[in-house]
Order: structure tokens, then sequence, then C-alpha cells
């Protein structure tokens, strides 16, 4: 097995197709270590079925993937815990990987969420649980991370601050990470590369790149596209508390 | 003083609770009780396969029901029947095939009663030996698949994204379960082994928090009620396995009282 040089996950002309209906098709992306990939697209594009496919999840596929890691963390978009399950914020740390009392601390305080420790999977808010599933993903430091709408449920400043988060985890663990969101605004600072789905992949590239395209105008409106270029340009300088203007 | 009947009795329950234990908090999170059932009614056709063929009884039934269990997931890809039907079309159908071929085997005397509810006189010393080798062999098993098999019952695509292979821990979870009614058969009976696995992890859901906590209460209650079940049976002279099941049915009851004062609490 080759390594290309940093890649995480690498999908050539991948689909799947479910009940003789493509649910998505002739998906190429490949996400790289220090690398955040976005994925966005309408309702039913294809994102979370993309994401699937990257992590193995789906079996029969058209195309190939090729997975080099399998240290994997993973916040699915829909997750239903069953009531016939004793369990608590601290047994779901534990799911997939036997982790040090002191990490999951660690993890669930960066996430905002430490004091539910001890409470019942159950009686968590969507907000919540939502923050749970990121310090999971999280606490098991892994190669890749692919989140799937992670910040849905959360409070606007929760929101901004988890982005913030999964930057900064992006950053000094040198993971790859897959995301999918349809938040433009909070998303496109961070993200290197973006794919726009649409059932296939409509187009790709830098978050200016695509904010260009024709087809992606088409499918999220004009507005859209300046959201994204928005974020293009650097600032140079800084608005402190008083509305004074300092340069950097 | 494995001569006596009753200690021998004893020490083969007390070594299926601390099997059946951790086994039916799986059974009871992963909603396979009617699977566990149809295993079960399998079983008779395995102890007539015993005795036709002079195999061992515990084999012989092991192989029968991972055979059914074979089955079902085959009859679940080529149909369309919805899983409850076909649970029933082979757990009836292999209890009916059981009882016809006891008819044809008239040189052998069945106890039938005892086959469908437990005989404690029935548990000789090398039962013993296969309940607590073969029950230590399925509790490592077990220890050896907790996580993938606790991380699908969760959630299955964590699991498997994550890179646990739950689809074989669901596999291994399949033989165990067979494992387990071959071994319990002959002191719980084939109509009451679900029961065994059930209520004591039922009972434990009611007291715990935790999936540890459940485990560990559901194998001291299956601990309690053989100890229980049986000496009542030796006392009013009833048939082992209903005498352990009720005495389960009562821990349970009880545990529901944790229950009411719980939502008091929360009120």
């Amino acid at each position: 097995m080759s390594r290309e040089n940093n890649t995480l996950v690498k999908l050539n002309n991948a689909g799947f197709k479910q009940n003789g209906k493509w649910l998505v098709e002739g998906v190429t992306i490949a996400v790289e270590k220090g690398k955040i990939v976005t994925l966005i697209g309408p309702n039913g594009s294809g994102k979370s079925t993309t994401a699937k496919i990257a992590l193995g999840i789906y079996k029969n596929i058209e195309g190939s993937v090729e997975k080099y890691t399998n240290k994997v963390g993973y916040v699915p978009q829909k997750i239903s815990i069953d009531w016939t399950l004793p369990i608590r914020v601290r047994d779901f740390m534990l799911l997939t990987e036997n982790i040090k009392e002191e990490k999951i601390d660690e993890a669930l305080s960066l996430t905002g969420v430490i004091h539910l420790k001890n409470k019942s999977l159950g009686n968590l808010s969507g907000g919540e649980f939502q923050r749970v599933l990121i310090a999971r993903a999280i606490c098991k430091k892994p190669e890749l991370l692919v989140l799937d709408e992670p910040v849905q449920g959360v409070d606007y400043t929760g929101e901004i601050a988890l982005y913030e988060l999964i930057k900064k985890i992006s950053d000094s663990l040198h993971c790859g990470i897959l995301l999918i969101s349809h938040d433009l605004h909070t998303v496109m600072t961070a993200t290197d590369y973006v794919v726009c789905l649409n059932g296939h992949v409509c187009c790709s590239g830098s978050p200016m790149d695509v904010a260009k395209n024709n087809e992606y105008k088409t499918l999220f409106g004009e507005q859209a596209s300046q959201i994204l270029s928005v974020y293009e340009h650097k600032h140079d300088h800084v608005h402190s508390d008083e509305g004074e203007i300092k340069k950097n | 003083m494995f001569d006596d009947f009753f200690i021998r009795a004893l020490v083969a329950g007390l070594g299926i609770a601390l099997v059946t234990g951790p086994l039916g908090c799986f059974v009871v999170w992963r909603r396979l009780s009617y699977f566990g059932d149809t295993l079960a009614h399998s079983a008779l056709l395995g102890v007539t396969m015993a005795y036709s063929l002079e195999l061992n009884i515990a084999l012989s039934v092991f192989i029968i029901s991972s055979l059914i269990a074979l089955i079902l997931i085959q009859l679940q890809k080529k149909t369309n029947l919805p899983g409850d039907a076909l649970l029933g079309l082979l757990a009836h159908s292999s209890l009916a095939v059981g009882l016809v071929v006891i008819g044809f085997l008239t040189f052998i005397r069945f106890d039938i009663m005892g086959l469908l509810f437990g005989d404690i006189l029935a548990v000789t010393t090398d039962d013993l030996l296969i309940i607590w080798t073969g029950g230590a062999v399925i509790l490592l098993v077990l220890k050896l698949i907790w996580k993938p098999l606790f991380a699908s019952t969760v959630n299955y695509e964590l699991a498997e994204a994550e890179g646990l292979n739950p689809d074989r821990a669901k596999a291994i979870f399949t033989i165990l379960m067979a494992a387990v009614i071959a071994i319990s058969i002959k002191m719980v009976g084939l109509l009451l082994i679900t029961g065994m696995l059930i209520i004591p992890a039922a009972m434990a859901r009611n007291i715990s928090d935790s999936p540890i906590k459940m485990v560990v209460y559901s194998i001291i209650g299956g601990l309690l009620s053989v100890i229980l079940g049986l000496f009542s049976s030796l006392e009013f002279n009833t048939s082992s396995g209903p005498s352990i099941i009720v005495a389960a049915l009562i821990l349970f009851i009880l545990s529901l009282l944790n229950i009411k004062q719980s939502i008091k609490l929360k009120n």
C-alpha cells in the first residue's frame, strides 16, 4: 500500500447506491494530515453518505476508498441512544477506546460539559449531547476526524467556540478533518478545501474558488457566494473594545 | 461432595447464573429475547439428535442452535418476511420437528417435562464439568469481544467507523448464545432458558445507571435466583427451572420499588 505524502483517506470516483438509487456518485476527495476538508451541499446531496463511504461504514460501494489510518474519531449526524442502556457520559467516552480519566476530563472541559460527566446520557439536551459527542471524538487523539454537522443544536456562542476548538484541535493534533456543515459563515474561516456536493461533486477547491464557481452560485444563491468571499481577505488590523483600529 | 444431587444442582445453577448474567444484559440491550427463545426451542431437536446419534447433549444442542441461527440469518437476507415471523417460524417448527422425532424414537424413554422445564436430578458430574469449563470459555470470549459488541450496541456506525469490526462481534455473540443455551438446557429447561437470560438482567436495569453495574447486579440476581429457586424446589418438590425463574421474578418485582423511589426523587 503506497501512501501519498500525508493522505489519511482518499476516495477514488466513489459512489453508493441504495435500493437502485444513487445517493452519491463519482466522488474523488482526499483528506490530508492537518487539513480541513468541508463538504457542503443541499439536503439529500450525499454529504453524510460521502462521509460514511470514507469511514468504511458502507461496504458495497462503487469506486474505491483508501484509508490509511485506524485512529478515527466520528461525530455522526444522527445518533439515538436506546433507553434500555444504562449509560453515563463517562461510559460513553470510553466506548471505542480505553482512555485515561484525566484525558476524559480534559476533553469534556474543552467542550464545556465536564459537569455532566456522571449524568445519564439519556437525560442530556440536544446541545449538551452534541458537545459530548465532540468530546468523545477528540478525546482519543484521532488522526482523522469526521464531523457530520457537529454543532447542530448548540447555542450560538457555543457554536463559534466549538468551531474554534475544532480548528485548534486540527492544529495541535495535526489531524485531518472531514467536516460537514450548513453554516457557511463559521466554517469557511477555517477550511482549507471545500467540496460542493449535489449527488456528485459539483465543484471543489479553496473557499474562494468555490465561491466564484457558477454552479455553486446557482445551488446556494448569490448571497452564499458573498459569504464565502468575505472570509478570503486577510485582516491586517483588529478592533479594540473601544472601537479603535489597531494594526497587527 | 458432588455425590449429593442437590449440591450438584446448586453448583451447576451457580455456574449458569455467572454466564447468563452478562449475556442476558446484551440480550436485553440488543432486543434479542425472541432470538434467544428461538434458539432454545430448537434445543429440543438438539436433544433428540444427541439421543439418536449418542452424542453429548450439550454439544449436540450447541450444533443445532448454531445451525438454526445460521438459517435465520440466511432467511433474513433472502426473504421479505419480518424478523419476528421468521423467529416464530423457526422456533415452533424446530420444536415440532423435535417432538415428532421423539415420537419415532420409541426405544428411548424421554422425560419431556424435564426437557421443557429442567430437572435438577438429571445433573451429573460430567454436566458440571461442561457447565463450568464451557461457562469459563463463554465468559472469556465475551470479555474479548466486549468493547466492539458494546460499542455497536450503543451505535453500530460509530463502532464500524472507529474500526471495531462490529459484524464479527455480533457473529461471535450469536455463537455464545447457542453455547449458553447448550450448557443450561438440563438445568433450566428449554422453555425457560430465556427467562434466566432476561429476568435477572431486567431486574438489574431497574437498579443500575452504568453498563458494568447492570452486569454485576444481573449476575448477583441470577445467583440469588438459583439459590432461592433450588432450595424452594427441594422444599416444595417443584421443577427446578420454574422455581428458579419464579425466584428471579420475585427479585424483579422487588427491584421495581427502586424505580418508584427514583421517580419520586425526580418530582
